[in-house]
């Protein structure tokens, strides 16, 4: 086969196994785990062969058109170069490790069949969205992405809080994309074409007339899905769906896909400074925000959904000075280690019964009863903290020698300011990052106080995975030398000056923490605070979904615990209560937008109620009386009726006449 | 064309004797009919109505309709209005003055027949004003011009009369006559 | 003769007639006056076939067919007023007035009008 009808094959089996999985489903059980499972690491395979076979020499096109679309033809096309054939890999491995996980996370889930089916559906998109030469086929994928988050995020529909956040995912993403869907079009429109090799030729010889104007509104799409401020408030609350599931959206699909789109468009937004600019600083702002209400996070996923949020913004900011080849790497190396941080995080909460880090702390021996999750969760948190020579290190630095060649004036086209606005906010937040890591290690692991109940072994399948993916976190960055080839051809590799700067903030962090934590510690000696769900024969699901719908009756918040043994609470001083509430966005968001609408319905209710109701009582009242007046005229005297009947003709007779008369 | 004719030689202000007769005879049958529908007594408004159908006999004599002239004393006020005489007797009419004998609704009654009379005399007056019927010649309606025409041309829904006229009477026996159970209660 | 007499004679007559009709309270009365309504109808019928001299004589057949049919209807008529006296014990028009739309019917049918819309907008209230 060739690589061409191979890559077709990647979006498709997905998309083949969730038809199947959701027609299946009910009669036939017993095929949804291998429906799910194997389309996805047939993709993955199949990606691999695909990256293989392109090697990362010159992109592979294809193109066929159904139909004739009007002026401006829309083609199914490929466009398959060194990031497509990359990322494409990732994503079939994160899906793949998603499903063989999901197996037995959600092993007992009564919704287990369209669950793993709108899975597969969120693959097949991303793998769409990735392999995509044609913009409007790329916005099919991305939509249908954003469907399947609202299904996903929403999957304990029993929960308030789910279905908030579900609903909230779906209309802050909807937000960024209208304006994208116009920059869609303004981008069409003057370039005339939706291929992506068509708009980069145009692009190169000048032919677009508003770059500002078409860069903007591409990023509010970009910022909604790739959960960059000010549209990120999303991305949080979306912890209140399954684990396996936010693993997914943070590492691979959706939240990549923004990231991954303005790397495949980057000329487009180098052709504007301006865009360039807004990038950075929405970058830099997202960075260091996320980075320290990371750090007062009290459940554990939300910590890791604004870390999450704050390495989007490595990429982003990576893109703003114009080095696409080091936010996709980021992305790459990020992918790996943020799923097997989610991954590991849900055996963590299965087995500790909670996913309050207040509570973590105040029970011990959790390592000994999850060998393997603790020892993946430090490979990848050091990974995370950017500690050589993991692959987080690697990443990063090339991000961080991007900046700084922006900034000392070194890349055409990048006004120097974005780069230093990056350079300093990467510093910054490498330093917060390895404090919210060394923070989120600490309380899970070196937690004081009773054991933690036995749950017996988690399952074979959701500990071989994260060993699976702690390989590439481990060692993904070694392989920085031979990416070059893949991406633009700069070189990816760390300098001494960075290297040095970003390991050393990271290790200050860190230290800091931990004697933040040493001072604190004392103070846990309190009884336990909060409920422990313990369900051991049940699926881990079953803990997780009581662990959401309990924080906040126990904690008062659902982001965060009033623990005076937590070294975030001390670090950040005055600022842990503004942090633990993301900075006060939601409220303020709940101010502009949620309030207004409210108001407005309330007044189409009273409207509604009051005036419209009027006239259709009016409307009843009328022929009411009416019909009265008439029942009255029925008298039974027949001499009556009759007098009226002649009356009448008597009338019209004349009438007749008249105009008779006036006619002649 | 005989009769534009005629109304060229005779002018509107100038009566012949037919004309001032049927004048004179018309309005003592508007009279009798006016005493007949106001009058308090009920009798009196049977014997105003033999008054009033008399007149329109003798309007059929002046306008040459003979037979019909006397059909008409035969039948109305010959036996139509024994008939009725017969009814008020039946229903135990009060004789003399009854104070009730209209109806509340005798103004709207007024309103409608005034109204319907002034457009009716306008419309008629307004049509026929230049037209004159030519009495002179052979009478119109003698007996044998009547028996003429009605057993040549009209012979057949004569016969259909005569049905339903046996209809009516057998009508009228089964509705007056006292049900069986009356009988037995007796 | 001029036409206008015998038209406006039995146009006076008809309406006189008319007038009884709708006015008169004892039903023979009414029949009385329709008598008189018919007789108005065949001045005019005579009239106008002598003035037009018409060859079948059509408003003498008319007429006469008239006549005979009013002392059909009379007959009936009167039957039908002596089985309403017999019945009733009255020949009064106005007191004939089964097919009256009664009060009592009226006021239930607006209460449970008003029943009805006060449990809808109950209902309204439960959903809201």
């Amino acid at each position: 086969m060739t690589t061409t009808t191979l890559a077709v094959l990647v979006p498709l089996l997905p998309f083949l196994g969730a038809v199947a999985g959701l027609l299946l489903g009910r009669t036939a059980p017993g095929f949804v785990r291998p429906l799910a499972v194997l389309p996805a690491l047939a993709a993955a395979v199949l990606a691999v062969i695909v990256a293989v076979r392109q090697g990362g020499g010159r992109a592979i096109d294809a193109s066929t058109q159904l139909t004739p679309t009007g002026s401006v033809p829309i083609d199914l096309a490929l466009h398959l170069d060194g990031f497509a054939a990359l990322v494409a890999v990732l994503v079939g491995v994160v899906a793949t490790c998603v499903q063989l996980y999901s197996t037995g996370y959600l092993r007992d889930d009564p919704r287990y069949p369209s669950y793993a089916a709108l899975v597969s559906l969120f693959t097949s998109a991303m793998l769409l969205v990735v392999y995509s030469g044609d913009l409007m086929v790329l916005l099919v994928g991305w939509e249908i992405m954003g469907i399947c988050s609202y299904f996903l995020v929403g999957h304990y529909w029993e929960t308030p809080e789910a279905r908030a956040a579900s609903l909230k995912a779906f209309l802050v993403t909807k937000l960024g994309d209208v304006p994208f869907l116009f920059g869609l079009f303004a981008l069409a429109t003057d370039a005339g074409t939706f291929r992506i090799t068509g708009i980069l030729r145009a692009v190169g010889s000048g032919g677009l007339d508003h770059p500002t104007l078409i860069a903007l509104l591409l990023l509010a799409g970009v910022a909604g899905k790739s959960a960059q401020f000010p549209l990120h408030t999303w991305l949080p609350d979306a912890m209140a769906g399954p684990t396996p599931v936010s693993a997914l959206i943070h590492a691979a699909t959706m939240v990549a896909a923004g990231v991954y789109f303005v790397a495949r468009l980057l000329p487009v937004f180098a052709a504007s400074a301006a865009a360039l600019t807004v990038l950075a600083v929405m970058a830099a702002v997202t960075m260091v925000g996320s980075a320290l209400a990371a750090l007062a996070q009290d459940d554990i996923k939300r910590v890791l959904a604004y870390s999450t949020i704050g390495q989007l913004g490595y990429m982003t900011g990576a893109l703003a000075v114009g080095d696409r080849g080091a936010a996709v790497f980021h992305l790459i190396s990020h992918g790996a280690f943020k799923a097997l941080l989610f991954l590991g995080a849900g055996v963590i909460i299965h087995a500790a019964g909670t996913n309050s880090l207040a509570a973590m702390s105040r029970m011990s021996g959790l390592p000994k009863r999850i060998p393997d999750a603790y020892w993946t969760m430090t490979i990848a948190l050091f990974a995370l903290a950017a500690i050589p020579p993991f692959a987080g290190f690697f990443s990063k630095e090339a991000v961080l020698v991007a900046a700084e060649h922006a900034s000392l004036g070194d890349t055409t086209g990048v006004p120097s300011g974005a780069g230093w606005t990056v350079l300093v906010a990467g510093l910054l937040t490498a330093l917060l990052t390895a404090a919210y890591a060394t923070r989120l290690w600490l309380l899970a692991f070196r937690g004081r106080g009773p054991a933690v109940p036995d749950h017996g072994r988690q399952p074979l399948v959701m500990n071989g995975v994260l060993w699976v993916l702690a390989v590439p976190s481990l060692a993904f960055g070694l392989a920085v030398t031979y990416l070059d080839d893949w991406f633009d051809g700069h070189a990816l590799t760390p300098t001494v000056t960075t290297a040095v700067l970003g390991t050393g903030v990271a290790l200050v962090g860190g230290l800091v923490t931990y004697g933040a934590w040493r001072h604190t510690t004392a103070m846990a000696a309190r009884p336990p605070i909060g409920a422990v769900a313990a369900h051991p024969e049940d699926s881990p699901a079953v803990s997780e979904a009581e662990a959401i719908a309990t924080h906040t009756p126990a904690y008062g918040d659902i982001a965060s615990a009033p623990d005076p043994a937590d070294p975030g609470r001390l670090l950040l001083g005055p600022l842990h209560r503004h942090a633990a509430v993301g900075f006060h966005l939601d409220a303020v968001y709940h101010a502009l937008f949620v309030r207004p609408v409210l108001a407005g319905a309330e007044l189409v209710r009273f409207l509604d109620r009051e005036v419209v109701e009027t006239y259709v009582r009016g409307a009843g009242a009328v022929p009411r009386l009416l019909g009265a007046g008439v029942r009255r005229a029925q008298t039974g005297n027949v001499q009556t009726y009759l007098s009226a009947l002649l009356a009448g003709s008597v009338v019209l007779a004349i009438a007749a006449v008249i105009v008779a008369a006036v006619g002649a | 064309m005989s009769h534009l004719a005629a109304a060229a030689e005779q002018g509107f202000l100038s009566p012949t004797g037919v004309e001032i007769a049927f004048l004179l005879v018309g309005i003592a049958t508007l009279g009798a009919a006016v005493v007949t529908v106001t009058t308090k007594q009920l009798v009196h408004a049977a014997l105003w109505l033999v008054v009033a159908l008399g007149g329109l006999a003798v309007e059929y004599l002046l306008l040459t309709a003979e037979f019909i002239a006397w059909v008409q004393v035969l039948i109305y006020v010959g036996s139509v209005v024994v008939l009725l005489l017969f009814g008020l007797m039946l229903t135990k009419a009060p004789i003399g003055r009854s104070p009730d004998a209209d109806s509340g609704n005798r103004w709207a009654a007024l309103t409608v027949a005034v109204a319907a009379a002034a457009a009716l005399v306008w419309v008629v007056v307004d049509a026929f004003r230049t037209q004159w019927i030519d009495l002179d010649g052979p009478a119109q309606g003698s007996t044998r011009v009547t028996g003429e025409f009605l057993f040549q041309h009209w012979v057949l829904p004569f016969e259909a009369l005569s049905v339903l006229l046996l209809a009516a009477l057998v009508g009228a026996i089964v509705l007056s006559r006292k049900s069986d159970n009356d009988k037995e209660q007796r | 003769m001029h036409l206008a007499y015998p038209a406006v004679l039995a146009a006076l007559l008809f309406c006189t007639g008319l007038y009884g009709v709708l006015a008169r309270r004892n039903a023979i009365l009414v029949l009385m006056s329709v008598e008189l309504m018919l007789n108005a109808v065949n001045l005019n019928l005579v009239a106008f076939d002598v003035w037009l001299r018409d060859t079948l004589h059509a408003g003498q057949a008319l007429t006469l067919f008239t006549i005979a049919i009013a002392a059909a209807e009379i007959g009936i008529g009167l039957s039908i007023v002596l089985m309403v006296y017999r019945n009733r014990g009255t020949s009064d028009v106005d007191k004939l007035r089964d097919t009256a739309e009664g009060p009592a019917a009226d006021d239930e049918a607006s209460a449970m009008a008003d029943k009805a819309a006060q449990e809808a907008a109950q209902k309204a209230e439960a959903a809201a």
